[in-house]
C-alpha cells in the first residue's frame, strides 16, 4: 500500500521519528513505573480526602464534586510536570532533541502527548470511580469525562510550556506551579462548568446549552493550546538550554 | 562545507573569544584547543546552532545553519560533554531511540556490532546507570560508528576513556577524515595522532 500523496518523505520520517521517541519514552516510563503512578494516586486522596473531611452529609459532596474532581485532576497534572523534559535535561538527551533533522515543535508535541497518556489519560479513566465515590449524579458522568477528555491535553500543553520555561531555574518546581496555575484557570473554569451543569440538569443530554456551550469552550481552549503550545514550548527549551 | 566567520561569544560580563573564524571541508579535522573556561563548549554549541553568536554567523553548504536547519541537522552529530544516555534504558537502545531521532534508522545488527567494537559487549542490555563514566563514553562513541560522514562536534570525547578506548577513538576519526567527513572536538590530549588542524582560543581573545 502507498502512502497517500499528500504526505511528503519528511512528514513520513518525522512521523516514523516521533513514533520512536514515544516508544523509548514509554520503555523508560515503564521502567519507573512506580513513579509514574503517583500522580493518580494523588488524584485518588485528595478526593477521598475531600469525602472524609465534608462529612456524612452525601448532598454537601454530591454538590462539590464536580469541583474536587476538576481542583485534584489540576493538581495532579502539575505533579507529572517536572517529569516532561528534566530527566532528558540532565542527562543532555534534549539537546539531541533539538539537533535532530525533524521538526522541533512536532517532537516537542510528542513529549507532551507522552506526558498526557501517563497523567491525563488514568485521570480520566479514574474518574469515574471518583465520581461514584463523591456520589455525582449518574447523568453527569458523560459531561465529566467530556470535560477531562478535552480539559487535561489543553492542562499539559500550557503545562508544558511552564516546565520547559522552569528547566534551568533553580527551585522549579514552586515556581512552575506559580506560573502554570493561573494559565489554567479557564480549563478549570469551563471544565467544572460543564459538569455543574449537567448534574443540575435532570437526565443524560438535559441541560442543553448550559452544558454544551462549556465544553465547546474547552474545545476551543485545546485548539488554541494546540496551535501555540509547541512553538512556546521549543522556544522556552531553546532559552533553557542557552 | 561548515563555515563560521566572525563568531564573538559572550558569556555573562565575559568576552569568551571574538573575529573567531574557520572552515572545515570534506576530511578536516580540527581541534579546538584551550584552558578551562576559555570557551570550547560554548564554540562547540555556536557551531551546531544550540545557543546563537553575539556577532558573526555559521553557515552549512554555503547558507547560514538557521535556514537549512533540517539539512544541517541530517548531517551533524553533536556529543555533548553530557551523554545523552538515559539510564534506565539500555545502551542498546539508546542508540537505537538517537538513530531514529536523527533519521536514520539503525538496524540492530549494526549498533549491537558498533557497541561490541567499542568493547561493551558484556553489556549491551544493562542499564546505563550501572555502566562507569568511562563505558558510558564507550557507547557514545559507539553512536558515531553509526552516523559516518558528515560533521561531528565532540565535546571532549576522550575524557574518562582508558587507553585501549582511546586508540579506537584516534582509528574512528582518522576512518571520519578518510571517508570524506568532518569532525570537530576539544581535548586537552592530542587525539587523531596529529593530523588534526589546531584551533587556539587564546588567539581569538
Amino acid at each position: 500500500m502507498s502512502a497517500p500523496a499528500s504526505f511528503s518523505p519528511g512528514a513520513s520520517a518525522a512521523c516514523a521519528a516521533c513514533a520512536a521517541l514515544l516508544r523509548r519514552d514509554l520503555s523508560v516510563a515503564w521502567r519507573r513505573r512506580g513513579e509514574i503512578l503517583q500522580p493518580l494516586l494523588f488524584f485518588v486522596i485528595v478526593a477521598a480526602l475531600f469525602a472524609f473531611a465534608a462529612g456524612p452529609d452525601a448532598a454537601l459532596l454530591a454538590e462539590v464534586a464536580a469541583a474536587v474532581i476538576w481542583v485534584g485532576a489540576l493538581l495532579a497534572t502539575l505533579l507529572a510536570l517536572p517529569r516532561v523534559f528534566a530527566d532528558d535535561y540532565r542527562d543532555g538527551a534534549l539537546e539531541q532533541l533539538l539537533l535532530s533533522p525533524h521538526p522541533p515543535t512536532v517532537l516537542a508535541l510528542t513529549k507532551t502527548l507522552l506526558h498526557w497518556l501517563l497523567s491525563g489519560a488514568p485521570l480520566v479513566l479514574s474518574a469515574p470511580l471518583l465520581a461514584e465515590m463523591l456520589g455525582l449524579p449518574r447523568h453527569a458522568w458523560p459531561a465529566l469525562l467530556a470535560s477531562l477528555l478535552l480539559g487535561t491535553p489543553a492542562l499539559s500543553l500550557v503545562g508544558a510550556v511552564g516546565a520547559a520555561l522552569t528547566l534551568a531555574a533553580r527551585g522549579g518546581g514552586a515556581l512552575l506551579a506559580l506560573l502554570v496555575l493561573p494559565l489554567t484557570l479557564p480549563v478549570l473554569i469551563f471544565g467544572a462548568g460543564a459538569v455543574n451543569a449537567a448534574a443540575a440538569a435532570g437526565g443524560i443530554g438535559d441541560g442543553g446549552d448550559l452544558v454544551a456551550a462549556p465544553l465547546l469552550w474547552l474545545g476551543a481552549l485545546l485548539l488554541l493550546a494546540l496551535a501555540f503550545a509547541p512553538l512556546t514550548i521549543v522556544a522556552a527549551l531553546r532559552a533553557s538550554l542557552n | 562545507m561548515l563555515e563560521a566567520s566572525g563568531l564573538e561569544c559572550v558569556r555573562g560580563q565575559r568576552r569568551l573569544f571574538s573575529g573567531l573564524s574557520c572552515k572545515l571541508e570534506g576530511g578536516d579535522l580540527l581541534h579546538i584547543r584551550g584552558e578551562n573556561g576559555s570557551g570550547k563548549t560554548s564554540l562547540l554549541r555556536l557551531l551546531c546552532g544550540l545557543s546563537l553568536p553575539e556577532a558573526g554567523e555559521v553557515r552549512w553548504g554555503g547558507a547560514p545553519i538557521g535556514k537549512n536547519r533540517a539539512d544541517f541537522h541530517r548531517a551533524l552529530v553533536y556529543i555533548g560533554h553530557r551523554d545523552a544516555l538515559n539510564g534506565d534504558l539500555s545502551a542498546l537502545e539508546n542508540l537505537r531511540a538517537a538513530c531514529a531521532l536523527a533519521g536514520r534508522a539503525a538496524p540492530d545488527l549494526d549498533a549491537r556490532a558498533a557497541l561490541r567494537r567499542m568493547g561493551l559487549g558484556g553489556c549491551l542490555h544493562l542499564p546505563c546507570r550501572a555502566l562507569s563514566a568511562g563505558q558510558r563514553r564507550r557507547a557514545a562513541i559507539a553512536g558515531l560508528l553509526l552516523r559516518p560522514g558528515g560533521v561531528w562536534l565532540l565535546d571532549e570525547p576522550a575524557a574518562a576513556l582508558d587507553d585501549s578506548a582511546l586508540r579506537q577513538l584516534d582509528e574512528i576519526l582518522a576512518a571520519q577524515a578518510a571517508s570524506g567527513g568532518m569532525a570537530v572536538f576539544t581535548s586537552h590530549r592530542e587525539l587523531a595522532a596529529g593530523r588534526a588542524r589546531q584551533l587556539r582560543l587564546a588567539d581569538f581573545t
